[in-house]
């Protein structure tokens, strides 16, 4: 019941709002997705680069230090290990593979913080394909290394110089590039969102994290099934991972951490579920931030990959059915609980995931209770945001 | 009443220009002013665009006027009280265009119940394709004569182009080529192919072409292959705030219209 339907819906959410204009792109994209995905041939290329070159499976840590602190037994999936740094790279392999079985010749791609435009440059180069890398000018300017790293492997880093220049404008302006190349072009979309079959396929890239989850679980504990399972959500890609395979066992408790900037009410916020309603953006219909009018609302994270002013499509539904729990993290709870893991553990986590960790100091759990942690991004990247922060105000 | 674009194309088969503004540019109030010129100037059809945050399907030009138009105040609440008398000055059919999330949260049937009131004719909504549309609105528009306008494109296959002439009422939006809007200059030899394909296809509707048609030239050669051809981001950069309104407009209409009438 949390799968997609045949319309390419989630309950009353996704769908393909999208322009006559995409209609050919997406529609045999909608034909071929699964078709393809699901061939033994697909398979094998997918998972020997899963290995070989991510370094899959990704580590299910035991965090003991952490563990002791809250008094629960406490799990990270380290998609931090991953290559380039996140769990972001799952999903540009997966669709650079189809994209060259569709017979594509050229990737572009949007992107906020920049991690999911380096993973989609690393895929890029690696195929030897060229990629163009939508990104707000907004973002350009505050995400300077990962622009570095875009064009060191080749991408072509093209600023969104309109509306607030940030990531909802580099979608926009990659669908428009979309719109004006349709025949050779696949839009590597960095999230569970657009029109489907976008959040569908991404869900199925990502779901290889909650795949390896049931069986490192049931080696260390005995049991496939944790407790918790809490992970951040901007669009949602690493928590639909997280979550995938265990959307229909209900005994396991999910947990997004959305990110509530300076506070819910304080007018600088990115808490979706918590400020917006239903609406259309992007190819689907999802929750949205938006003003009485139906204009989109420009949402703030201190974290980059968080400040989407809608969720996916299927978060919208888990929201819905209260499937999953939504919690609201502000800026100062996720760089304190940032720099705890940084300190306790000797890992020092992307801005993003530490609104996952974040919900250790807001949730009571059992001793006993299981809960991991999806562990989405690495901290490197955020460095400066760790060095400018002011924990004591 | 009988719907005006019905009307429209019944009394005339060619050389329809419409022309596409945005509501709430070049200043908040200038909306029914611009409406009233352009019919004054021999327009035959409007669209109105409903400006929006997000207009994915636009170019530079009308991203450029939504923002304006939106930093102005402009809202549907505020473009309705606007034109609820326009039917008082206007009677050319009058179209409203624009991205599907504001009308959806202004309320689908309440939308269309207000549009009809005023005496629109039709509705514009590119990001609502026709599955969606046939599903979930096409009662609602029926029920308020609304014409629903929907788009095909060069990349629009033959039994997509059947069942859109099929579902429409009033015309076909045909996309020039694949782009955005304001996009290209001049019409090429394969557009012009793919004109002659649509017109051999002989739909039941009439057709006008949108998107790259800037001046009398790109007009006419559209005018050739269809009933007519909405000009939109040439239309807006025709208007500034510093000079006087009716006579931009005057100037625009007649460097289209010349040798036409």
């Amino acid at each position: 019941m949390y799968q997609v339907d045949e319309k390419g819906f989630y309950g009353q959410f996704g769908g393909a709002y999208i322009p006559e204009m995409l209609y050919p792109n997406v529609e045999e994209l909608r034909q071929q997705y699964l078709k393809i995905i699901e061939s033994e041939s697909f398979k094998q290329e997918f998972d020997l680069l899963l290995k070989d070159y991510v370094g899959r499976p990704s580590p299910l840590y035991f965090a003991s230090r952490l563990s002791h602190h809250y008094q629960t037994q406490i799990y990270l999936k380290r998609e931090d290990l991953n290559h380039t740094g996140a769990h972001k790279i799952n999903n540009t392999l997966g669709q650079i593979i189809l994209a060259k079985r569709l017979g594509k010749k050229r990737i572009i791609a949007e992107t906020g913080a920049g991690q999911h435009g380096v993973a989609t440059a690393t895929a890029c180069a690696l195929m030897g394909m060229p990629c163009i890398v939508y990104m707000g000018a907004v973002d350009i300017d505050r995400q300077k290394p990962n622009v570095e790293r875009m064009r060191l492997l080749g991408a072509e880093v093209v600023p969104a110089t309109s509306g607030s220049q940030t990531l909802k404008d580099a979608t926009n302006e990659a669908m428009r590039h979309w719109i004006n190349n349709p025949e050779d072009t696949h839009y590597i979309i960095g999230s569970v969102v657009g029109p489907h079959p976008f959040p569908d396929m991404v869900a199925r890239f990502q779901s290889v994290i909650s795949l390896e989850m049931k069986q490192q679980l049931l080696e260390k504990t005995g049991s496939e099934d944790p407790n918790y399972i809490i992970a951040c959500v901007g669009g949602g890609s690493n928590a639909m991972g997280a979550f995938y395979h265990y959307l229909d066992r209900p005994q396991v408790n999910l947990i997004v951490a959305e990110a509530a900037g300076l506070g819910l009410k304080s007018g600088e916020s990115a808490a979706t579920t918590h400020l917006g309603k239903p609406g259309i953006l992007h190819g689907s219909k999802t929750i949205l931030m938006q003003t009485n009018d139906g204009q989109v609302v420009e949402p703030y994270s201190i974290s980059a990959g968080l400040d989407y002013p809608g969720i996916g499509p299927v978060h919208a539904h888990l929201f819905e059915t209260a499937r999953a729990d939504f919690n609201y993290i502000t800026d100062k709870e996720a760089m304190i609980a940032g720099r705890l893991c940084s300190q306790l553990e000797g890992i020092i986590p992307a801005v993003e995931s530490a609104h996952a960790l974040a919900v250790l100091d807001q949730r009571k759990f059992e001793s006993s209770d299981v809960v991991v942690i999806n562990l989405s991004g690495r901290g490197d990247k955020d460095m400066r945001t760790y060095m400018n922060y002011n924990f004591d105000d | 009443m009988e719907n005006r674009i019905i009307d429209l194309f019944r009394k005339k088969k060619k050389n329809i220009l419409s022309v596409f503004t945005t509501a709430g540019f070049p200043n908040l109030t200038d909306t029914v002013p611009v409406i009233t010129q352009l019919a004054k100037e021999g327009i035959d059809m409007i669209e109105i665009g409903m400006p929006f945050s997000d207009p994915v399907a636009d170019g530079d030009t009308i991203q450029a006027s939504n923002k304006i138009a939106l930093d102005n105040g402009m809202s549907l609440e505020v473009l309705f009280d606007q034109i609820k008398n326009i039917r008082v000055h206007v009677d050319i059919p009058l179209i409203l265009m624009g991205y599907l999330n504001p009308v959806y949260q202004y309320g689908i049937e309440a939308f269309c119940k207000k549009a009809s009131e005023i005496g629109i004719d039709g509705l514009i909504l590119p990001d609502l394709p026709l599955d969606l549309y046939l599903e979930d609105y096409a009662e609602i528009f029926k029920k308020y004569h609304l014409s629903n306008i929907l788009l095909i494109t060069p990349q629009t296959s033959p039994t997509r182009i059947r069942q859109i002439d099929e579902a429409s009422e009033g015309f076909i939006y045909m996309v020039s080529s694949n782009s955005i809007t304001g996009k290209s200059s001049g019409i090429s030899d394969q557009q012009k192919e793919y004109f002659q394909r649509i017109e051999a296809m002989n739909l039941k509707n009439p057709k006008i072409i949108g998107f790259g048609i800037s001046d009398r030239a790109t007009f006419s050669t559209a005018c050739a292959h269809a009933e007519g051809a909405i000009i939109g981001s040439a239309f807006i950069r025709a208007l500034t705030t510093d000079e006087n309104l009716p006579n931009q407009i005057r100037a625009f209409a007649q460097s289209i219209k010349q040798e036409l009438r």
